[in-house]
């Protein structure tokens, strides 16, 4: 690892100032990504903000809290597991703790947080690779995953600069349930829906956020969804545990008399962001919830999909997974 | 990982550096003195021997580093000062590790394995993959299991830090230290130390009552060997004998707990 500077912020207002005002700063959380990736050079800030002794100054950043309207108010350095534990997430949203569960291992849960979830990085293997090709680590270098293997790659919101998934399970869950991020920067603090947080590649896959250099996310709001206690998160991976998706569904439905009155749907494994399914969920409103409803929303929901050479796969497995997880929510009492 | 170059004039010298001069007769002991609580580890001991050609080489690290050149002094140790910009060359540092402090001067690149292993000289826990991905270097955080790999060793500063050498009381292995011996839970022994700190963890973690449920929570500790069963078997044996460890965080007996 190159040598770095650190320091030790002290409150959320010192920290965004040490890392705003210096380009080469970054803030360190949970460190699964930003130490994995500086250790293989493809991240490379000169100077650490490590944040995750704000919580002792600033208690909030650690709490889940239930407010008065009905939203869930996480803090940003709420560990995945204490998130996919707290009997609040389990009971009212339990596709959010399904999806924390289904991510990496008890170890990396422990230290992840959830700003640093919504940060996490491609686990594309070119990415990865600094001798190779790839324009999210060096823009302008080219794309090595598109006449690559790309077997793990995306088939939805690709770009012919970048086709890279993003990886987490966390954010597709969040993504289904309208989630916002708040986010505090050098002009103050301001909040920003899930849905619009990630970006698809285009012309600068090097962005991956909306995020500007210096912005603190402070926590997410979930906004109260009483049917999202009906609600799952499917992940099909390559082993029973301790994988990446190769496509996974977060899955919410509201059903009266058999009829289906609101739908959430979001996909993961096969985006290049976590992937709201809008076609889908209007489809699937109004409509009995039989699996021939569910398989029209899973046809509409993979329409715009573009396979790559290795991954034509990943089109007819979205498909299944979505009425797999939607035939689950359906039978939910 | 590239740990630096030279250590600064007052660094007590690494443990690499260092095992060339341990031949001289006041660091031979009789081995009886194992069992006076003097350590003596097979690092140590094979390095010396072959440097010396001695037989039974025993040294405690500490003691070695006083030897070797003057300790930074209490004040140096103060703390890193919240705010401050420190680095990138070495700086005090204070970790808390199985209830002893460690005066260590560190680059604040250094990872807590890099700095257990070659700064504070516990090379229990191991160094596998270095990249998150194979549970070898798990240590206890505050009790709770983390990859020590991806923990830069400036982020638990005063932290409690549990290791697997912080597992056995003298001589009395802990619980599922000796459920790992009577299963036969390993082969070469590598991943080990992190399938018992993972395994001591999940005692009080919410893990459910199925083989299944251990092999999930398990599933970060990877196993070259492939002893899983045992280890599941292991894990198993431990719970079973400590009823009700299963069903929350706050239920463990206190015996089973190490941090």
């Amino acid at each position: 690892m190159r040598p770095v500077t650190y320091t030790a912020a002290a409150d959320v207002a010192g920290a965004i100032s040490a890392v705003a005002g210096n380009p080469d700063a970054a803030y360190l959380g949970g460190g699964t990504t930003l130490i994995d990736l500086m250790k293989i050079d493809v991240m490379a800030p000169a100077h650490l903000v490590d944040v995750t002794g704000i919580q002792s100054r600033d208690p909030r950043l650690a709490r889940i809290d239930e407010m008065g309207d009905g939203r869930l108010r996480i803090g940003a350095l709420v560990s995945n597991s204490d998130l996919a534990h707290h009997p609040a997430v389990r009971t009212r949203y339990p596709v959010l703790s399904e999806a924390l569960l289904s991510g990496a291992t008890v170890q990396l849960r422990n230290m992840a947080t959830v700003a640093g979830n919504l940060l996490q990085r491609t686990r594309c293997y070119y990415f990865r690779d600094t001798a190779s090709p790839c324009n999210k680590r060096q823009p302008g270098t080219g794309c090595s995953a598109t006449g690559g293997y790309n077997r793990m790659h995306a088939v939805l919101g690709g770009s012919d600069q970048c086709i890279a998934t993003n990886p987490s399970d966390m954010c597709v869950a969040l993504s289904a349930l309208d989630a916002v991020v708040r986010v505090r920067g050098p002009a103050g603090e301001r909040t920003i829906a899930l849905v619009d947080f990630h970006r698809v590649p285009g012309d600068s896959p090097e962005q991956d956020t909306v995020l500007e250099h210096g912005d603190f996310i402070v926590g997410v709001d979930i906004p109260a969804l009483p049917f999202a206690a009906r609600s799952h998160y499917l992940k099909i991976r390559d082993r029973s545990s301790y994988a990446f998706a190769l496509a996974s569904v977060a899955a919410a439905l509201d059903i009266q008399d058999d009829v289906i009155r609101g739908a959430r749907l979001a996909l993961g494994g096969v985006g290049t962001k976590p992937w709201r399914a809008r076609e889908a969920e209007l489809i699937l409103v109004g409509r009995p919830a039989t699996v021939d409803t569910y398989r029209e929303a899973a046809t509409a929901a993979l329409r715009d999909a573009v396979p790559q050479r290795h991954n034509a796969f990943k089109i007819e497995l979205a498909k299944r997974t979505i009425v797999r997880a939607l035939t689950t929510v359906g039978r939910m009492v | 990982m590239d740990d630096g170059d030279s250590p600064s004039e007052d660094l007590p010298p690494r443990r690499d550096d260092s095992a060339p001069d341990l031949g001289s007769p006041a660091d031979t002991v009789d081995p009886a003195a194992l069992y006076r609580g003097i350590e003596l580890d097979r690092r140590t001991f094979i390095a010396a021997s072959i440097a010396a050609g001695l037989p039974y080489v025993v040294r405690d690290h500490r003691k070695w580093a006083s030897l070797a050149g003057a300790p930074a002094t209490a004040e140096q140790f103060g703390d890193v000062v919240e705010g401050a910009l420190v680095g990138p060359a070495a700086v005090p540092v204070e970790l808390m590790i199985n209830g002893a402090s460690h005066r260590l001067r560190l680059e604040p690149r250094v990872t807590l394995l890099d700095a257990l292993r070659d700064y504070a000289g516990l090379t229990g826990t191991k160094k596998g993959c270095d990249q998150g991905q194979c549970g070898a270097c798990t240590v206890h955080i505050g009790g709770t299991r983390v990859l020590s790999c991806l923990t830069l060793a400036m982020s638990v500063r005063g932290r409690p830090i549990t290791t697997v050498e912080g597992l056995a009381r003298g001589t009395t292995l802990h619980p599922m230290q000796q459920a790992f011996v009577d299963h036969d839970a390993f082969q070469c022994g590598y991943c080990t130390p992190g399938q018992l700190m993972s395994a001591v963890a999940l005692l009080h973690e919410p893990c459910g009552p199925s083989a299944s449920d251990v092999r999930e929570c398990m599933s970060g500790n990877i196993c070259r060997c492939g002893a899983y069963p045992n280890i599941v078997a292991a894990v198993q044996d431990v719970r079973a004998s400590h009823a009700s460890t299963h069903t929350g965080p706050a239920s463990a007996p206190a015996s089973l707990r190490r941090s």
